[in-house]
């Protein structure tokens, strides 16, 4: 039963950054009709968001020391971080300690300025032109902003610690009833937290604002709110712009679960774009809803008992899932008719 | 209509047997071409060229540049016939270049994929005149490009590979590796394990899904049964499965009490960090701390894992902190070309680029089988390992192997490994018929 309930755990937070991606990959699909392989590395720029606030809240000056040396037995030049002098000792620490959910706010301002620039600069030219192209375009486009990162933050994968108060692990089991070995890190629970709270922000946005409900009938019928002379240009504009900054909060936040490297977006993409189709594409529940069962079922294929009966099948669940689902249900879990059916 | 027309059977027939007659004489051709001068690529004017093949880009590229600024490093003292351990190396044959002619390299991307490393190195073998292959930094290419270099018939000097198989039932005569193994780590931390978490202990294993981590988790338990430490499980794991959290849960409620990581690179990088995540490292089970092992450390991977290394056994090859002067004359070379001090897998680069070196110009050739018959049986000195053999009968080297912990409190960026315990290398040595394989003949092309 605890290995049960912490499989089940596991697939929701796992399940979280699924449907958080794929919300996003559908929204933008939905309203804009554009397949983006280059969602993954919108996850990816967001992560690097709070590597990079990290590395500016460690900007330091040298001190030589008097004391210690380096590798090379010479006098050790210390690094002093400009953040602890300018804020003081408590609230610069403070700062250092919690810069991954500080990253939220950077992660907002640059993934809203690259979602703007990546679709008015490219995207924009791919809207008529059949998927295979966008495909093409938006998956050199991620390999490229792959390399990129590589080339200025390096191949190996980068750690970012958790604020210390979330840092250790919750013994839940004593709070459901179950026995001590039920532990799980907190950060994980605050990550499962954060992504509902961002798929319900999401989905308030669309439902109860005007802009949400000019989206929600672009996704219906582009063409009609185009001809009621609302400026649906300039609104795609915006939705991309959402989709990435979803992904990049997603990313960010998720640091401290799995340290960051440039190939990380790629890791997620093909899972994403899997969870979108089985919920059905253009579908926003869909995607919530797959990302989240398909989380779950991956973590429960890995269970020593389930891999005994069937080796292997934690690699392979998600996509024979995929099959069953499409062969039984061809539009997806929640598709709607008419998508991609031209 | 007359294309058709044209397509008789007996012209299938004639065309057939052109193209049989032309494939099956391909392989003549191209070994003849390779074998001018008496064997593969023999150098015809002052230069000579070694082929570097590591991981320029993939999980393990920062290992792969660390290897290649040794490389870089290794070629500028061979041809200045001096510097870094050159001047510890206990042979002093190599007086500035090898046989009279300079040393020049080119460079491949082995992407730590078995095909793309046997395209690079066969491109720098047929198309850039490579005497001599080496590098890498994964047991499944190391031996792939070994296969790949005794059907060239070049030398092929491995680096960084782990699996006991590359010296083990897949070595080559062309084939020579400085590296340790997963026998030597498991004979190494065996007995270290044992004086420090005692005997009774009930270990799961997760190990990377390829045959470096089948020998590492079968060395492992090879190893520690004889102190009645129980596997439990042993699960198979995704090589770059990047969250591992879903392998880590079912340890929680296994009644495990140890845990041992058969990852390497990233994927150890991850696993440490999220089982440390999940309260492992601090969790009490049978009345015992909960341990982790990581049976092979680099100091690449230790600071990607930052804290959580704390405290955590494992083995390795070389470490820069070692004190005795030729490790000291390499970290004083490389760390002021460079500005940090050199990994592991840098240090058997480079060890293996002046072995080799150190080889033709003994031998007074180049010629494949005459290098190797000078690598067989010969004991060194003065390139950081103590005293090493490089033994003829599996071409595998031997040397004390460092057992090392994760630091508590490390003084700077680099001082993340501490050294416990020198194994002696009477201690790690083994039979060569222990591993099974054949050696078979040198291939000159």
């Amino acid at each position: 039963m605890d290995a049960i309930f912490l499989q089940f755990l596991n697939g929701l937070d796992k399940g979280g950054a699924y449907a958080l991606i794929a919300l996003g990959l559908t929204l933008v699909f939905g309203t804009l009709g554009v397949v983006n392989f280059a969602h993954g590395a919108l996850f990816m720029l967001g992560a690097f968001c709070a590597v990079m606030l990290r590395k500016i809240f460690n900007i330091s000056y040298e001190r030589v020391s008097e004391t210690e040396v380096d590798f090379l037995g010479k006098p050790l030049k210390e690094q002093i971080p400009y953040l602890k002098g300018i804020f003081g000792e408590d609230l610069g620490g403070f700062m250092l300690d919690y810069s991954v959910p500080l990253s939220i706010f950077l992660a907002v301002i640059v993934m809203g300025i690259v979602g703007f620039i990546m679709e008015r600069g490219l995207i924009r030219h791919f809207y008529k032109r059949p998927h295979a192209d966008q495909i093409l375009v938006t998956f050199g486009l991620a390999i490229v902003v792959g390399e990129l990162i590589r080339h200025y933050f390096g191949a190996n994968p980068i750690p970012q610690a958790a604020p210390k108060a979330v840092s250790g692990s919750a013994n839940i089991g004593y709070l459901v009833g179950l026995g001590p070995n039920v532990i799980y890190p907190w950060w994980r629970l605050v990550y499962f937290a954060f992504s509902v709270s961002i798929i319900f922000g999401v989905f308030a946005f669309l439902k109860f604002t005007t802009f949400g409900m000019v989206v929600r009938a672009g996704m219906q019928d582009r063409e009609t709110v185009g001809l009621l002379g609302i400026n649906i240009e300039q609104k795609f504009t915006i939705v991309f712009a959402l989709a990435a900054i979803v992904a990049g909060v997603a990313g960010a936040m998720y640091t401290p679960i799995l340290p960051p490297d440039y190939n990380m977006g790629m890791d997620f993409l093909v899972l994403s774009f899997v969870v979108v189709v089985v919920g059905g594409m253009g579908s926003l529940e869909g995607a919530v809803l797959a990302g989240f069962l398909l989380g779950i079922l991956q973590s429960f294929a890995s269970m020593q008992a389930v891999q005994n009966l069937l080796p292997g099948i934690s690699q392979i669940i998600v996509y024979l899932v995929a099959v069953v689902v499409l062969l039984t249900l061809p539009r997806g879990l929640l598709g709607r008719k008419g998508v991609m059916e031209d | 209509m007359s294309a058709t027309k044209d397509i008789t059977r007996r012209r299938v027939i004639k065309s057939g047997a052109v193209a049989a007659a032309a494939a099956g004489a391909t392989p003549y051709f191209f070994t003849r071409a390779f074998a001018e001068g008496g064997y593969t690529n023999a150098p015809k004017g002052d230069s000579v060229t070694f082929g570097f093949n590591v991981p320029q880009t993939g999980a393990y590229a920062d290992e792969g540049a660390d290897e290649l600024r040794a490389y870089e490093l290794a070629v500028e003292h061979i041809n200045a016939g001096g510097g870094g351990m050159m001047d510890t190396f206990s042979s002093k044959e190599l007086k500035g270049g090898i046989n009279g002619k300079k040393v020049k390299y080119v460079t491949g991307d082995t992407q730590t994929k078995s095909d793309a490393a046997r395209a690079s190195a066969k491109r720098m073998i047929e198309n850039d005149g490579a005497i001599m292959i080496t590098g890498g930094s994964s047991s499944g290419v190391a031996i792939a490009v070994q296969g790949l270099c005794q059907e060239a018939g070049v030398i092929f000097m491995s680096g960084l590979t782990h699996s006991n198989d590359t010296t083990g039932k897949d070595k080559r005569a062309n084939g020579f590796r400085h590296f340790f193994n997963t026998e030597m780590t498991g004979a190494a931390l065996g007995p270290v394990l044992k004086n420090n978490y005692g005997t009774d202990r009930k270990v799961y294993h997760l190990t990377a899904d390829y045959t470096w981590g089948y020998s590492q988790e079968g060395s492992m338990i090879k190893y520690t049964k004889d102190y009645n430490w129980e596997t439990v499980a042993a699960v198979k794991t995704p090589v770059g499965a990047g969250d591992f959290s879903q392998f880590i849960t079912p340890i929680l409620s296994s009644g495990a009490d140890t845990l041992v990581l058969n990852h390497y690179g990233k994927d150890m990088v991850n696993s440490l960090t999220q089982a440390v995540q999940f309260g492992l490292a601090g969790k009490q089970v049978n009345g015992k701390d909960f341990t982790i092992v990581v049976p092979l450390y680099s100091r690449l991977m230790a600071q990607g894992a930052g804290e959580n290394v704390k405290g955590i056994f494992g083995s390795t090859n070389w470490h820069w902190s070692l004190q005795d002067d030729a490790s000291k004359a390499f970290v004083k070379a490389f760390g002021e070309k460079y500005g940090f001090p050199p990994s592991q897998a840098a240090h058997t680069t480079y060890c293996q680029a002046i072995l080799y070196a150190d080889a033709c110009q003994r031998a007074g050739t180049f010629k494949p089988s005459e290098v190797g018959k000078a690598l067989e049986d010969f004991e060194f000195d003065g390139l950081g390992n103590g005293k090493v053999l490089y033994r003829g009968e599996d071409h595998q080297c031997f040397k004390d192997v460092l057992v090392v912990k994760g630091k508590e409190n490390p003084t700077n960026k680099f001082d993340v490994l501490e050294v416990v315990e020198v194994t002696p290398r009477e201690q790690v040595q083994y039979e060569a018929s222990l591993l099974g394989g054949e050696l078979g003949p040198y291939n000159n092309g």
